[in-house]
């Protein structure tokens, strides 16, 4: 089927729209003279300038672009604008933010003399902030979290506007923006201000991989109760709790109403959900990938424990110089450059979908020991496809719903979207006995043909 | 066995699907004038909206096709002989079969109005129009819908996502005036006012008025009122496509006339969804059908039919959805648009105007319910299903709605609202709420 659709214009973007837009490019301008000003104090007024005319600019935006219509889903146009359809907007804003995070991660780090490469003056225009929040200057990292957060809560409030028809994405978009700015912004820097480790109460190994490593463990023993405390936390979250609460909720419970990546990808990667690749080949290159990965972390966890428990003697440095080279390729890379910055091509959840080994332990406990599923509705489906194109895990959602099946898989996020976007009615998340999960409508006939 | 199937769309698949399970050694043969592969006819409002691509309105992948050992024919089948058991295709071959089944489809609907013919004029219903609608409503600014069902509130969604600004013509007093009551009517043009769309009521087309190069420039209706637009929309119905059964001596009336276990008169040779005539429906169903869901359920039945195993069709509960605008709609069983003896309904309706409930029940008691209209709310198929099967009393139905509530987690639950309803419009059968959803139904047993 090829029919020959050429791309019609675009309804006229309303001058109002337009203002705002251009207020947005005009924060980004200001930030760019921010980083070639030589003089600090204008490289600060440039700074917050910036953030100011982003956040006003997206926010006024956003109550335009989707506060000002009938409640619903707005979608229209979604794969004809560049921006969302792969278009030369998108292709621009994949290499900036890739562009971002390689000079992130690889040429921003403190020469010792407190300069911080190309983002120097970024990051001495939040000292003041910084002195504020955690009583010490910032450096690359506290720059990345402030706009990471700030992304969260900015295009969060986008997607309140958006989804304001449906309570399920209102109360988790609230809840991914309340876990970012509080757990994985706010209470780090207070507890750097009160002189206690920098600890993420949001973040679990495996995904956040040293919270489980022997040298973070000692570290954090060492440093007293609250240290004490925060092990016995990551032990009893990563051990305990995520079994329980997967076993009665499923993955989500996590990945789309509490991790940072996840709220990220929620909020700033909405825009971009869609583009993630559907098709069964994509599902097998996310087999091979994300179990391996955690497979490979695994051992690496066991190695260093071993490593740590003879004495530094049986293996030698060769769970360390693992880790150094996990953390490269996997921490930096894979779930930095590749997760975000690919963004605008192959949607907002790549990290989580192909590599994230937290969610690979999640969807293997929801697939085999959860009472989660995503119900369908008798013999309702149109095969429409809004289902599967909403998707930011790529599942083919409507290969279940039109054989009637209920969705259980290990991938899904439990983002509802799916739900949201149907619309005859046919999808909905669920918690319920174990006994029947996997049954079908006895409403339609399944085909009982591979669909994977 | 050799299967030939004209035409791949729901109900065509869904025939090869169950056959194939069937009959895991038969060669199934699927020929499609109009795509190399099975797509959502439902969906194509989404192509054209923006919101998905044409890819992506493919219930399968293309490998699944091989993998089942589907063979596929993207050609014009031309002529159809019963005796010899072969059909001629338009690219010059010809196909022999064992058993042939024809889900030949539709086509549009025109009424022979003047001016129907130019360019600009159009149904929608399969990727042709789809090209059309693309390529005529390009840049333009003012199109006119004509008709009051499920079509037209999809070609004016349509032309509005794109800025371009629909007048819609409907003939009766209120939306879809044969099957929706006019409260659920009124709720629907809310939706349209919301929209800014604006609706002519009891408006029919007179003429359609054309420019020098031959290409629509306004319409003129019934009122007298000429509306200058640069699209006419049709959108007053379809019907079966006869054009390879005529080629044959396959007896058709408007469609093509089948039995129960959907055969034709000649043997071997099947018909099925859209095209198919019933030649004795059952009582309160139509000949015709034109539904997904029902050329799905024919496409089911007559495979099992062509696999030894007579089934005659049999449509079950009637249930079917829509969405207009940002209104959902379902329907389960008997839901006729206005009063009939015998039947009583209880409608309730939310203030906002964004969802409401009519449950349809006999008058003598036990009041047994036989059908559902929801807006703006989801209800379970499979409960409401099962109590119009059981003939379940309207008491029990109200007293246990949360049960066929299928809302999405944290909506707003209506139930205790629609039980005081209930009570204040029939309180000589008083109703208590005994089952809500989730957690509260857990309790509440």
């Amino acid at each position: 089927m090829s029919p020959t659709l050429n791309a019609p214009p675009l309804p006229a973007t309303s001058p109002a729209e337009k203002l705002t837009l251009a207020v947005v490019a005009g924060g980004l301008l200001a930030l760019l003279l921010a980083l070639a000003d030589a003089d600090p104090g204008r490289q600060q007024t440039w700074f917050y300038l910036a953030l100011g005319l982003i956040s006003g600019g997206t926010l006024a935006w956003s109550w335009l672009k989707f506060g000002k219509h009938p409640a619903g889903m707005q979608h229209n146009n979604l794969w004809w604008r560049a921006s969302t359809g792969r278009g030369a907007v998108a292709w621009v804003t994949g290499l900036v933010l890739t562009g971002f995070y390689v000079v992130l991660y690889w040429y921003s780090g403190d020469d010792g003399h407190g300069h911080f490469g190309p983002l120097n003056n970024l990051v001495h225009a939040l000292d003041g902030f910084s002195q504020w929040l955690r009583a010490r200057p910032a450096d690359q990292w506290f720059l990345y979290g402030t706009f990471y957060t700030l992304a969260v809560l900015l295009m969060g409030t986008r997607a309140l506007w958006k989804y304001r028809h449906s309570r399920y994405q209102l109360i988790r978009t609230a809840s991914v923006m309340f876990f970012q700015l509080g757990f994985a912004f706010l209470i780090p820097g207070l507890l750097l201000f009160f002189q206690q480790p920098e600890f993420y109460f949001t973040y679990f190994w495996p995904l956040k991989y040293d919270y489980l490593f022997p040298g973070t463990v000692n570290s954090l023993v060492q440093n007293g109760g609250l240290g004490v405390f925060m092990v016995f936390w990551g032990g009893v979250m990563s051990l305990l709790a995520t079994p329980v609460l997967t076993y009665f909720y499923g993955k989500r419970w996590y990945c789309s109403w509490v991790c940072g990546c996840g709220g990220l990808a929620e909020t700033a990667g909405d825009p971009y959900r869609h583009l993630a690749d559907k098709s069964r080949a994509a599902w097998r290159w996310e087999v091979r990938i994300i179990y391996p990965i955690l497979v490979i972390i695994l051992v690496i966890t066991g190695l260093l424990w071993v490593h740590f428990a003879t004495g530094s003697t049986l293996l030698g440095e060769a769970g360390n110089v693992a880790a150094k080279w996990y953390g490269f390729a996997i921490g930096a890379v894979f779930s930095g450059v590749i997760g975000v910055g690919f963004y605008p091509i192959m949607g907002s959840r790549v990290w989580c979908r192909f590599g994230c080994p937290m969610a690979a332990y999640l969807g293997l406990l929801q697939k085999h020991f959860s009472r989660f599923r995503i119900s369908t509705n008798g013999g309702q489906c149109i095969s429409c496809g809004n289902c599967s194109n909403v998707c930011e895990m790529g599942i083919d959602v409507k290969q279940y719903a039109q054989r009637g099946e209920p969705i259980i898989r290990a991938s899904c996020v439990g983002c509802g979207m799916c739900s949201t976007a149907c619309p005859r009615g046919v999808l909905n998340l669920e918690n319920g006995p174990r006994e029947g999960r996997y049954q079908g409508s006895q409403l339609i006939h399944a085909d009982s043909l591979r669909i994977l | 066995m050799h299967l030939v199937i004209i035409g791949n769309g729901i109900t065509g698949v869904s025939c090869a699907l169950t056959v194939r399970r069937l009959r895991p050694e038969a060669r199934i043969t699927l020929v499609s004038s109009e795509s190399a592969h099975h797509y959502s006819r439902t969906a194509l409002m989404y192509v054209y909206m923006g919101h998905l691509r044409p890819q992506d309105i493919k219930p399968y992948e293309d490998w699944f096709w091989k993998e089942n050992h589907l063979e596929l024919v993207h050609a014009t089948a031309t002529a159809l002989n019963t005796s010899k058991k072969l059909i001629a295709l338009a690219n010059g071959t010809t196909l022999a079969y064992d058993q042939l089944l024809l889900a030949t489809g539709s086509e549009s609907k025109r009424h022979g109005w003047p001016g129907q013919d130019l360019a600009g004029v159009q149904g929608l219903y399969h990727l042709p129009d789809l090209e059309a609608m693309t390529r005529d409503t390009h840049g333009i600014s003012r199109g006119v819908v004509v008709g009051g069902g499920l079509i037209g509130v999809e070609l004016a969604e349509m032309l509005h996502s794109r800025g371009i600004e629909p007048t819609v013509l409907v003939r009766d007093a209120h939306y879809w005036a044969s099957v929706l009551p006019p409260e659920e009517a009124n709720l629907v043009d809310r939706q349209f006012e919301e929209n800014r769309v604006p609706v002519r009521y009891r408006t029919e087309l007179r003429e359609i008025l054309g420019d020098a190069q031959g290409r629509v420039r306004a319409v003129v209706t019934t009122a007298g009122e000429e509306i200058p637009c640069q699209w006419v929309g049709l959108a007053i119905g379809v019907s079966p496509n006869l054009t390879l059964a005529k080629t044959s001596e396959i007896d058709t009336d408007r469609g093509i006339l089948v039995d129960e276990y959907l055969r034709t008169n000649v043997p071997n040779v099947y018909a099925a969804g859209d095209c198919a005539q019933h030649r004795q429906p059952a009582a309160g169903e139509v000949a015709i059908e034109q539904l997904w869901y029902t050329g799905r359920m024919q496409g089911e039945a007559v495979a099992h039919t062509i696999c030894g195993q007579p089934t005659p069709y049999r449509r079950g509960v009637w249930f079917n959805s829509a969405k207009f605008f940002n209104l959902e709609y379902q329907t389960y069983g008997q839901a006729p648009a206005s009063p009939i003896a015998g039947l009583e309904s209880f409608y309730w309706e939310h203030p906002s105007g964004r969802a409401a409930l009519r449950v349809y029940f006999r008058a003598e008691a036990p009041h047994a319910v036989v059908g559902f209209n929801a807006l703006g709310l989801r209800l379970r198929h499979d409960v409401c299903e099962h109590w119009i099967r059981q003939q379940a009393p309207v008491a029990t139905v109200m007293s246990h709605l949360g049960a066929a509530n299928f809302d999405p987690e944290f909506f707003p639950q209506h139930e205790k609202a629609m039980v005081t309803a209930f009570n204040q419009q029939f309180p000589q059968q008083p109703v208590a709420l005994k089952q809500r959803k989730g957690l509260f139904s857990l309790i509440k047993k």
